[in-house]
C-alpha cells in the first residue's frame, strides 16, 4: 500500500480524477478568459469614452467575473472531494475579501472627505499671511 | 568613446559600479563580516571535505525535518544579524546627546534600524515559526510527510535567498532608510533614489512568495494527511494554531505580494499608485500594507501560542484546559486580526466613526487571547508542575505578554493613540508581544523538541542561565522605552537634546539590551556544549518529558519515515493515552513511498535570487533570463515522473528494530 494521504492531497489539488483533455480544456479556457477580461479592462480605461460611474461599475463587474472564472477553471470549486471543507473555506475567503474590500473603500472615503479640494486649499493659503 | 563605454556598462551592469562599495569604516565592517563568515564556513567545508555531505544531506533534501532544521540555523544566524544592530542601535542612542553626534550618521542610523525590523520579523521570527512547523506538524498528526514536499524545499530555500539579498546590501549599495514598512512618499524614487528600498522589496517578494507557498503546503498537510482517527477535535492544540497561522498566511501575503508589487512598478515605470501627482494616494499604501501587517502579527503569535499549549500540558501532567474554548479561541482571532488593521494608523486622519469602530475591534480581539491565558493557568492549576527551563520561558511570557498586551489596549483607545503613536512606547508594547510572546516560545519549542530532532537533550543548567539573562535584560532594555515613550521619545531617534534629560533611561535600556546579547552568547555556548557532551545526555526513551502527542511515540532522533508504522488514534492526548492503555501494537509494516532528492528547488530559488538583484541594480537582460529559466524549471519539475522511491515493508522493519535498539543511523 503507498503513502495514499499525499496522493489524495494532490489529486485534490490538481484534480487528477478528471480526463487529461478535460483538465487541459478548462486550463485554456480558463486562461483564455482571463486575458480577455484583463484586456477589456485595460481598453476600456483606455479608449471607452464614457462617464466615470458607469466605467466604475463596469470594471467592478469584469474584475468580479475574473475572479468567478479564476475559481471555476483554475481551482475547480465545485469538484472537490470534500464540498463542506472547501464550502466553509469559500465562505471565509468571500468574508475576507468583503472585509477587505469593503473596509478600504470606506477608510479612503473618510479620509478623502475629510481632505481639501485643491481650489480650497489655494484659497485657504492665499487667505493666510506670509503664504 | 568614453560615452559608448558607460552605454555598454550601463547594459550589462545597470546601476552596478564601484561606487556601489560601502562608502565608511562601519559600514566597510559589517561587509566584510557578511563576507567573512560565508568564507569561514566554505574554507571549513572544504577542510572537512564536506561539500558532497552539504549537497546529498541538505541542499538537496526534501525532508521537512531538515528542512525545519535549515529554517532554525538560518534564523539563529539573522538573530546575530538583527542584534548587531541593535548593538549599534542603542550605542548610537546612548551616545548622541547634545553636542555628541554619536558613532553613526543619521542615514545610516535609519539603515540601520530598518534593517533590524525587517530581519527580526522576517527572517528570524518567520524562520523559527516555519522551523518548528516544518519539524513537528507532520510528527503530531502521524504524517510521514508534508503534503507538497517539493514545493516544502522550494519555500525554504526562497526564504534563504531573501535573506541573501537582504545581507548582499550591506556589501553593495545600500539599505531602505524608510522604516520596516517603507511608507511612501519616502519610499519613492523621488526621496529614496539608492537601490536600498529596492532591495527591501524584492527580498520581502521572494520571502513572502516562499511563506505563502508554504501556508498551501501546511493547509494541505494538515487538512488531508492526518491519521486515522485523528478528527479536528482531536488534532494537539500546536496543530490547530498552525492550521489558524497558515490560514491567515495564506489570506494576508497576497496583499504584501500585490502591494509590494505596485510599489515596485512606481519606482521602476514610472506609475503612479502611491504618489501625490498624478492620481496616486500615499494613504492607500499605508492601508494596504496594515492589511497585511496585522495579521501577521497574528501569523507570528498562534503557534506560539500553539507551543505554550503543548508545554504547559505536559510540564504540568495534565491534559490542556478548556480545548474547545481554545478552538473557537484561535478561529475568533483568524477572522478578528483582518478587521482591526485601522489601529496602526490612527492618526493619518480619518473620522471618530471608523477610528472607532476599529478602536472597538482592537479591544475584542484581546478577549480571545486573554481567554486562551487563563486556560493555560488552569491547565496548571493543581497539576505538577516541574519548573524546566521550556516551563520558565512560559511564565515569563505570560509576565511580559501581559504587560505589552495590556499596553496595546491601552493603545487601542483612539485619544491615547494619537499622543503614543510612533512614541517608543509603541516600540515598547510590540517588542514585548513579538519577542516575549514569539521569541520565548520559539526558546521554549527549541528546548521541548531538540532532542526529538538531534537525540539528545540541552544543558538545563546553561538553559536557565539563558532564560534569566533575556528576562532581566529584556524587562531592563524595554520597561525604559515605556517610560521614554510617555516623555515623548518617538522611534528611529538618532539625535536628542541633553536638557531632556533622556539619556540615563537610554543607557539603562542600552545595558538592558546588552544583557540580552549576554543571553544570547550563553544560548549558543548551550547549543556548542550540548553537543560536546551529547553522550552523556542522549535521549534512549524518546519520550524525556513524559509527553502527551505523537512525535513522543517515535524513537528520538526521528527516523527519516517518521513513523514505520503508522499509529491510528481514538483520543486527544493520543501517545498519553497510549501509554496508559499499554494496548499491543499489532499494525502491520507496508512500503512507504518517499520522496527523491533533486537540486531543483534549490535553483529555482537561486534563480529567483538573480532575478531579483538583477532587478535591483536594473541589469535587466539577466533578469528576462533568469525569470525565463524559472519557468523553464518548473516546466521541467512537473515533467518528472518519476520524482519519489519505495522503501520495501522489509526493510522499513528491518531499519526501524535497529532504531528500537537505539541505533544512531
Amino acid at each position: 500500500m503507498k503513502n495514499n494521504s499525499r496522493n489524495e492531497a494532490v489529486d485534490v489539488m490538481v484534480s487528477m480524477h478528471q480526463p487529461e483533455e478535460a483538465t487541459l480544456k478548462k486550463y485554456v479556457i480558463g486562461f483564455v478568459g482571463s486575458l480577455v477580461l484583463t484586456f477589456s479592462a485595460y481598453l476600456l480605461t483606455q479608449y471607452g469614452a464614457m462617464n466615470k460611474p458607469v466605467m466604475v461599475i463596469i470594471l467592478a463587474v469584469l474584475a468580479l467575473s475574473q475572479f468567478v472564472l479564476q475559481l471555476v477553471y483554475f481551482l475547480h470549486v465545485g469538484k472537490e472531494f470534500s464540498p463542506r471543507l472547501k464550502l466553509l473555506v469559500t465562505i471565509f475567503m468571500v468574508m475576507i475579501v468583503f472585509i477587505l474590500v469593503a473596509g478600504s473603500i470606506w477608510i479612503m472615503n473618510n479620509l478623502n472627505g475629510r481632505m481639501m479640494t485643491h481650489s480650497n486649499m489655494v484659497k485657504y493659503m492665499n487667505s493666510q499671511d506670509g503664504l | 568613446m568614453m560615452h559608448i563605454f558607460n552605454l555598454m556598462a550601463s547594459f550589462w551592469l545597470g546601476r552596478l559600479s564601484l561606487k556601489a562599495l560601502p562608502p565608511n569604516p562601519i559600514q566597510w565592517f559589517g561587509a566584510s563580516l557578511i563576507i567573512l563568515v560565508p568564507g569561514m564556513i566554505a574554507v571549513l567545508l572544504t577542510v572537512t571535505k564536506r561539500w558532497k555531505w552539504l549537497y546529498k544531506e541538505w541542499i538537496t533534501t526534501q525532508d521537512p525535518k531538515k528542512i525545519g532544521v535549515m529554517y532554525i540555523l538560518v534564523a539563529i544566524g539573522m538573530l546575530l544579524r538583527g542584534g548587531a544592530d541593535v548593538a549599534l542601535i542603542k550605542t548610537q542612542q546612548a551616545l548622541s546627546v547634545g553636542a555628541s553626534h554619536g558613532i553613526l550618521s543619521a542615514s545610516h542610523f535609519q539603515q540601520i534600524v530598518t534593517a533590524h525590523g525587517t530581519i527580526m520579523i522576517f527572517f528570524v521570527a518567520m524562520g523559527l515559526m516555519f522551523g518548528i512547523i516544518n519539524l513537528i506538524v507532520p510528527l503530531q498528526i502521524g504524517s510521514r510527510d508534508v503534503a507538497f514536499p517539493f514545493l516544502n524545499a522550494t519555500s525554504f530555500w526562497l526564504f534563504f535567498f531573501g535573506m541573501v539579498l537582504v545581507n548582499a546590501s550591506l556589501v553593495l549599495g545600500d539599505f531602505a532608510a524608510t522604516g520596516w514598512l517603507a511608507y511612501p512618499p519616502l519610499s519613492e524614487l523621488r526621496y529614496s533614489p539608492t537601490v536600498g528600498v529596492d532591495y527591501w522589496i524584492w527580498s520581502l517578494q521572494i520571502a513572502g512568495v516562499g511563506s505563502l507557498l508554504a501556508a498551501i503546503n501546511f493547509i494541505v498537510t494538515i487538512l488531508k494527511m492526518r491519521v486515522k482517527g485523528m478528527n479536528f477535535m482531536k488534532m494537539p492544540m500546536f496543530v490547530w494554531s498552525v492550521l489558524g497561522s497558515m490560514l491567515l498566511v495564506a489570506f494576508a501575503f497576497p496583499i504584501l505580494t500585490a502591494t509590494l508589487t505596485l510599489l515596485a512598478l512606481d519606482r521602476n515605470l514610472g506609475m503612479h499608485f502611491f504618489t501625490s501627482g498624478a492620481g496616486g494616494n500615499m494613504m492607500m499604501y499605508v492601508n494596504l500594507i496594515w492589511a497585511w501587517g496585522h495579521p501577521e502579527v497574528y501569523i507570528l503569535i498562534l503557534p506560539a501560542f500553539g507551543v505554550f499549549s503543548e508545554v504547559v500540558a505536559t510540564y504540568s501532567k495534565k491534559r490542556l484546559f478548556g480545548y474547545t474554548s481554545m478552538v473557537w479561541a484561535i478561529a475568533a482571532i483568524v477572522l478578528l486580526s483582518f478587521i482591526v488593521w485601522l489601529h496602526h494608523f490612527f492618526t493619518m486622519g480619518a473620522g471618530s466613526d471608523v477610528n472607532a469602530f476599529f478602536g472597538i475591534m482592537t479591544m475584542i480581539i484581546a478577549i480571545p487571547t486573554g481567554v486562551k491565558l487563563f486556560n493555560w493557568l488552569f491547565t496548571m492549576y493543581r497539576g505538577k508542575i516541574r519548573l524546566d527551563s521550556p516551563m520558565l520561558w512560559f511564565i515569563g511570557f505570560v509576565v511580559i505578554f501581559t504587560i505589552g498586551g495590556m499596553a496595546g489596549v491601552l493603545m487601542a483607545v483612539p485619544p491615547i493613540d494619537f499622543q503614543l503613536h510612533n512614541s517608543l512606547f509603541l516600540v515598547a508594547h510590540f517588542h514585548m508581544m513579538i519577542v516575549g510572546g514569539v521569541v520565548f516560545a520559539d526558546f521554549a519549542a527549541i528546548t521541548y523538541w531538540f532532542p526529538k530532532i538531534f537525540g539528545f537533550k540541552l544543558n538545563e543548567t546553561l538553559g536557565r542561565w539563558v532564560f534569566w539573562l533575556w528576562l532581566v535584560g529584556f524587562l531592563m532594555s524595554f520597561i525604559p522605552l515605556y517610560i521614554l515613550g510617555f516623555m515623548g521619545a518617538t522611534r528611529r531617534l538618532d539625535h536628542y537634546s541633553a536638557s531632556l534629560g533622556w539619556q540615563q533611561l537610554f543607557i539603562v535600556s542600552g545595558i538592558g539590551a546588552a544583557l540580552i546579547g549576554a543571553g544570547v552568547g550563553v544560548q549558543l555556548l548551550q547549543f556548542a556544549y550540548s553537543i560536546y557532551k551529547r553522550k552523556d545526555n542522549r535521549d534512549k526513551t524518546g519520550d524525556p518529558w513524559d509527553g502527551r502527542s505523537l512525535e513522543w511515540s517515535l524513537p528520538s532522533p526521528v527516523p527519516f519515515y517518521n513513523f514505520a508504522r503508522l499509529p491510528e488514534v481514538s483520543s486527544r492526548d493520543a501517545f498519553w493515552e497510549a501509554k496508559k492503555s499499554r494496548l499491543k501494537d499489532r499494525r502491520k509494516y507496508e512500503d512507504i513511498e518517499i520522496p527523491k532528492n533533486t537540486p531543483l528547488a534549490f535553483m529555482i530559488a537561486a534563480l529567483a535570487f538573480i532575478f531579483a538583484f538583477t532587478v535591483v541594480w536594473h541589469i535587466w537582460w539577466l533578469a528576462v533570463i533568469a525569470l525565463l529559466s524559472i519557468i523553464t524549471l518548473i516546466i521541467v519539475r512537473s515533467m518528472d515522473e518519476q520524482t519519489d522511491y519505495i522503501l520495501k515493508a522489509s526493510e522499513v522493519e528491518k531499519l526501524d528494530s535497529l532504531y528500537l535498539k537505539g541505533a544512531k543511523l
